[in-house]
């Protein structure tokens, strides 16, 4: 059985940008811990030598020529902002 | 005969012989959806004044030849429309009213004189499998509304199958087309990946995507794809490989064809009633000439756990666009910016969604990436040889869409594991890369519908319609409709 503990999970939830509570951090600890152990099963699989597959298709670089074009404008970029001002997005504090 | 129960092909023929116009198409279509869309809650979103501008727009033009002239659409709400909502069926975009481009598809259907009814429900982002981790509304199987209509492109089968719209667009990463087209008794296609441009949807994992068409008949699926097929700059993970004609492959001969049916997707785990409907379908298949015999795909057990664990990595990823800087909803609580971005990501995500987040941001973390994110890229190279060697000798693979038709609403909800074996029989299709179509099979004893799959070779869609189709006229699976209240039925 694999056992994410509670501070493992916070852990994660940080490195996720998300915020949990300690009932969450429950929750979450059992239903992944669950998860995981479901997912041992391909221990019992020898995949030695065997190549990972990122992507099913044959692709090596996709290539264009770096030209500008038109795409959208300042105005439509910031339509759907939260928050803006002077033409730019506008976010709280980064320092504390 | 409702006019939206017509093929494509025919409603073409009448506004050719001007019996029909695009507006009375787009008049059909909204009357259905305020006499059954309540009972079914298929959409998030209706653009009716637009659509019904459109479809004034392309009745006053002279040129009648388009492929899809006037055929009311409705699209997947995780596949962005210019100026109309795209909420992906979160809370975290239920204000994104203005996105600023459409995607390629609809641009393309667009360009065949479509016109594009309204958003439709999903499971949050895409990650479910019943429509029921919705942030919106629960939508209900159109057969029964007490079941629901699969997920997560739920809102896209009930849409079709209650007759609300000719044809809707889907996404499938792990079956998300199939298997609600499987529960509600309609034609749902996920193409070989990187035949359709993923530009504009929304991104959840992003090497097994693929959007395709949800229809009634196979040959409108064949015209839909037909027009939404193709390489787009806009997008480098799509194919360089020409598209064929695919409703030219309708040939209904399937004389000599070899199918190859693997004894996993008919193990213990398959409910009896599918497993029969299953072989009825062989019969029928035998009887127009074709060849079936028993295969296995050894890995196809272990396809759900490099799936969950592959898929949710890169949703992690990709999630992370989701920061509350540039459009849906910001947390009002955050005083700094690190703040921000925790508390709008965890008042926007519904649980399945943190849940996954979590599992591929642990699968991927320091540590544990070996362990868990290479060895599932690993077994997918397993699963995806399982297929190439299949098929050395056959040309298509032939089994069940889903274990079940239609569980009930609310019955899977507080499981996860359950949930996701929900999706063993689609799963290993996109860990493929391959095509793979849900035709309607048969009946449960409860009248739900029951799905074949057909899972063909890569860019090989030709035989996977071909194979469909030859089915589907010899059946009469596919005329059956759904008895929900209104007039017209």
């Amino acid at each position: 059985m694999t056992d994410i503990s509670k501070d493992q999970v916070k852990h994660v939830a940080n490195l996720a940008r998300l915020a949990v509570t300690e009932e969450e951090a429950d929750k979450f600890a059992k239903q992944l811990s669950s998860i995981i152990d479901y997912a041992e099963q391909l221990n019992e699989l020898d995949t030695e030598n065997v190549e990972p597959t990122t992507h099913v298709l044959d692709l090596k670089n996709v290539m264009r020529s770096d030209e500008s074009k038109e795409w959208i404008s300042k105005e439509d970029a910031l339509q759907n902002a939260p928050d803006k001002q002077d033409g730019y997005f506008r976010v709280p504090s980064i320092l504390e | 005969m409702a006019l939206l129960d017509h093929s494509i092909k025919q409603l073409e023929q009448m506004i050719h012989r001007k019996e029909i116009s695009a507006e009375d198409l787009v008049d059909a279509s909204y009357n259905r959806i305020n006499e059954v869309d309540d009972q079914i809650n298929a959409f998030l979103t209706l653009d009716e004044e637009n659509a019904r501008n459109q479809a004034k727009q392309w009745d006053a033009a002279s040129d009648k030849e388009a492929r899809l002239f006037g055929i009311p659409t409705g699209i997947k709400d995780n596949i962005v429309t210019k100026n109309l909502r795209t909420t992906c069926g979160s809370q975290f975009l239920r204000n994104f009213d203005n996105p600023l481009y459409n995607a390629t598809v609809v641009d393309k259907l667009q360009a065949e004189k479509n016109v594009n009814i309204g958003k439709l429900n999903m499971d949050e982002f895409a990650m479910g499998s019943s429509t029921e981790n919705s942030s919106f509304s629960l939508t209900r199987n159109p057969w029964n509304t007490d079941h629901v209509p699969g997920g997560s492109s739920g809102g896209s089968a009930a849409a079709v199958a209650a007759g609300e719209v000719l044809f809707s667009l889907g996404s499938d990463t792990g079956g998300s087309i199939r298997q609600p087209a499987s529960f509600c008794g309609v034609v749902g296609m996920k193409p070989t990946y990187g035949r359709v441009s993923r530009f504009g949807l929304v991104a959840f994992a992003s090497s097994l995507d693929q959007i395709g068409p949800i229809t009634r008949s196979v040959e409108d699926n064949a015209r839909v794809l037909e027009v939404i097929s193709g390489e787009d700059k806009m997008d480098a993970t799509s194919a360089n490989v020409d598209v064929p004609s695919y409703t030219d492959a309708l040939t209904n001969d399937v004389k000599g064809l070899k199918i190859a049916v693997p004894k996993e997707y008919l193990s213990e785990g398959v409910a009896p009633e599918v497993k029969d409907a299953v072989m009825n379908a062989l019969k029928v298949y035998e009887r127009l000439g074709a060849e079936w015999e028993e295969v296995s795909l050894p890995h196809s057990n272990y396809a759900v756990a490099a799936y969950y664990l592959l898929a949710s990595s890169e949703a992690s990823a990709n999630l992370a666009r989701f920061d509350g800087v540039r459009y849906g909803v910001r947390s009002d609580k955050a005083e700094n910016m690190m703040d921000m971005f925790k508390y709008s990501r965890s008042e926007g995500f519904g649980e399945e969604v943190k849940r996954r987040i979590m599992l591929g941001t642990f699968a991927l973390s320091s540590g544990y990436y070996d362990a868990y994110y290479k060895k599932a890229q690993q077994v997918r190279t397993l699963i995806r040889r399982d297929y190439e060697k299949i098929f050395e000798n056959y040309d298509v693979v032939i089994g069940p869409t889903a274990p079940t038709p239609a569980f009930k609403i609310g019955e899977n909800v507080d499981d996860p594991l359950t949930m996701y074996a929900n999706d063993i029989l689609t799963i290993p299709v996109n860990l493929a890369g391959v095509p793979g179509i849900s035709v309607p099979c048969g009946f449960s004893g409860e009248g739900l519908p029951i799905g074949l799959q057909i899972i063909g070779k890569a860019f090989d869609e030709r035989t996977v319609y071909r194979t469909a189709h030859a089915y589907e006229q010899a059946t009469e699976h596919h005329l059956k409709r759904p008895q929900l209240g209104g007039a017209e039925r």
